[in-house]
């Protein structure tokens, strides 16, 4: 027997311990990090929502929650549609490259939704998260939650809260509290008029 | 106190006390920690707060292991459970507002105990760990308090928690998976609620205790500094203990009675005649439930947090981005930290310090309140420049410290403590 102490061999045996040691406290550590991800009851309650905008007429909108948030689908007039361009000088972000929403919604302009007619957004003001209220005719005279919404107004959304304006693609006028358009949820359409929110739409050439 | 198990004309308790020593080192603790435990002699008004703070701690916890019994921590039944308690429950009305008034008092008494550092060098040589558990201490005060504040799920909890998590959003790339691992879901919701419960009743105060048993222990290790900032153990008479040190009890366990006392005055005060004390520590905006849909039309978060929410709200958002702020509101924090090494004055006591310190310290007391005066305030008028001019003075505190310190002029430091001991 030796009594002389192989220390380098005490090391190796040491940092091996330890190493191994810390692989186990991390692979017992996941299963605790990992619960405080959404559950798979949050995740059924985030899963896709579908909407039959079918019903809606011109100038109405409906609100569906997804994701515990409100969502509007608003059928936009034509002649709402055709005012859309007409006003970047005044929007804050008019080609929503600082704003939230897919990758298939980037080219389709001012518009900013799948099919022109039905505008589909996140019913949450991106100032502090209130819900805007609609006004979605384009009006010279329009009253809003005793707010004279102004000369010309091209029709939008308006948020109670804080004042904040946005037009009917969701874009935020400059000079606003918000400081970006509403978001714009991902989305489908199944059918002419049935929208699902919350799944991808298959990325097509424009 | 030797332990003499044969004598048989020892008292019961002696030989009890005997018995224990034998096995615990209870006579041995009470004679270093308490007995003998060696202060200095001159200690102040300022020295009153460290001990405020662990009867705080002690009441904190006590109320707070009572409203846990009747508090419901789900989103459907909080908001309802704390008006059950505040209506039904006997005397629970009592229960909660010591625990609501407690919170901010907590923070009083802390910012006055930090304030104390400052004046008498108390973060210097020996004493930075000291310190740094101290920071340590106050960081997850303000976690605990944050998330104390989200369970009554009123709707300035809900939106208060909103802003707060949507913060760890700012963070790049990591940034929106990071608020979904902390919220549990896609929004502030029923296991958000349900987690803060558990880390606010369970993992926050455990962590709290053995902090603060920590900061007693490298306190009680290195020995207390005093309004000189003179090494009391330098000095000592033929028994080995300090020329200018009293033991602590009974000298300074009698005085700091007498504070205590003092103190629970105005506590009972706040509590019996202004509980929310006029919306700075309960919020008129939480008295109505959660409303995932509408926010309250102004979101100010409480008033000891708020000099830290004018910092964020001072710094803009650029490059398409506002973490700025969120770092900045965290440097604002981090830097505590390393006080004991910015400063480099040759002397702790503000008594011996030159002007610059004094001015300095005047300046940076007054902007950390005109700080807090800024958050509570609607983000117009003159709030954002007082802001962004008071956010540069906080840092430039601290950041040029090593160099104020260094030129600033002092006076002779005695030997022995000054006073009318």
């Amino acid at each position: 027997m030796n009594d002389q102490v192989d220390h380098s061999r005490r090391r190796l045996l040491t940092a091996a311990t330890v190493g191994t040691g810390v692989i186990g406290v991390a692979f017992a550590a996941w299963p605790f990090l990992a619960s405080w991800m959404p559950s798979a009851r949050a995740k059924a309650l985030g899963a896709p929502v579908s909407v039959d905008a079918s019903k809606l007429e011109v100038g109405q909108s409906l609100k569906v929650a997804w994701r515990g948030q409100p969502v509007y689908v608003v059928r936009r007039s034509k002649a709402a549609i055709e005012q859309l361009g007409n006003h970047d000088g005044l929007l804050a972000d008019p080609n929503s490259r600082d704003s939230q929403q897919p990758p298939y919604i980037e080219h389709k302009g001012a518009a900013r939704a799948l099919n022109p007619e039905y505008w589909v957004g996140l019913a949450v003001c991106t100032h502090l998260g209130c819900s805007p209220l609609g006004a979605f005719e384009p009006s010279n005279a329009t009253q809003l939650a005793g707010t004279d919404l102004g000369q010309g107004w091209p029709g939008g959304f308006y948020c109670p809260c804080h004042g904040s304006k946005f037009d009917i693609s969701g874009r935020v006028f400059k000079g606003m509290p918000a400081p970006k358009n509403l978001t714009v949820p991902s989305y489908t359409f199944s059918g002419d008029a049935l929208i699902t929110i919350g799944v991808d739409a298959a990325s097509k050439p424009a | 106190m030797a332990a003499v198990p044969d004598s048989g004309d020892l008292s019961m308790s002696s030989r009890l006390l005997g018995w224990i020593d034998a096995r615990f080192p209870l006579s041995k603790l009470w004679r270093e920690q308490v007995a003998e435990y060696y202060a200095p002699k001159n200690f102040n008004f300022w020295y009153y707060f460290g001990v405020l703070a662990t009867v705080i701690l002690v009441m904190q916890l006590v109320s707070g292991i009572f409203l846990a019994m009747n508090y419901k921590p789900s989103s459907a039944e909080a908001f309802s459970s704390v008006e059950y308690i505040m209506r039904d429950v006997d005397w629970g009305w009592l229960i909660r507002y010591m625990h609501s008034t407690g919170a901010s008092a907590f923070f009083i008494v802390i910012y006055l105990h930090m304030f104390r550092a400052l004046l008498y060098g108390s973060h210097r040589n020996p004493r930075e760990l000291l310190w740094i558990f101290g920071c340590v201490i106050y960081v997850l005060l303000m976690a605990e308090a944050f998330m104390g504040y989200v369970l009554p799920w009123g709707n300035m909890s809900f939106w208060g928690a909103q802003v707060i998590t949507s913060l760890f959003g700012s963070l790049p790339v990591i940034g929106a998976a990071l608020v979904e691992w902390v919220r549990g879901d896609y929004v502030i919701a029923d296991p958000t609620l349900n987690r803060f419960f558990a880390l606010h009743v369970a993992a926050l105060p455990l962590a709290l205790v053995f902090l603060v048993i920590a900061h007693l222990m490298a306190l009680h290790e290195v020995g207390s500094n005093n309004p000189d900032g003179i090494e009391i153990k330098k000095l000592k008479d033929s028994n080995g203990h300090p020329l200018d040190g009293i033991p602590f009890h009974p000298y300074y366990s009698v005085k700091d009675t007498m504070g205590i006392a003092a103190f629970l005055v105005v506590f009972s005060a706040v509590i019996f005649f202004a509980p929310t004390f006029f919306g700075l520590f309960l919020e008129s905006a939480n008295f109505e439930p959660a409303n995932p849909l509408q926010t309250p039309p102004h979101i100010a978060p409480v008033w000891y947090f708020t000099p830290f929410y004018a910092m964020l709200r001072a710094v803009p958002s650029f490059a398409g981005t506002q973490v700025w702020g969120v770092l900045v509101m965290g440097s604002a924090i981090v830097v505590l930290f390393f006080l004991p090494w910015l400063d480099r004055s040759p002397v702790k006591s503000i008594r011996y310090r030159g002007p610059i310190y004094k001015v300095a310290l005047a300046i940076f007391s007054v902007s950390f309140i005109i700080l807090g005066v800024c958050g509570m305030k609607p983000p117009a008028g003159i709030y954002p420049l007082l802001a962004k001019i008071c956010t540069t003075l906080y840092f430039a505190f601290f950041l040029l410290m090593p160099w104020y310190t260094r030129i600033d002029s002092v006076k002779p430091v005695p030997q022995r403590v000054t006073g009318h001991a």
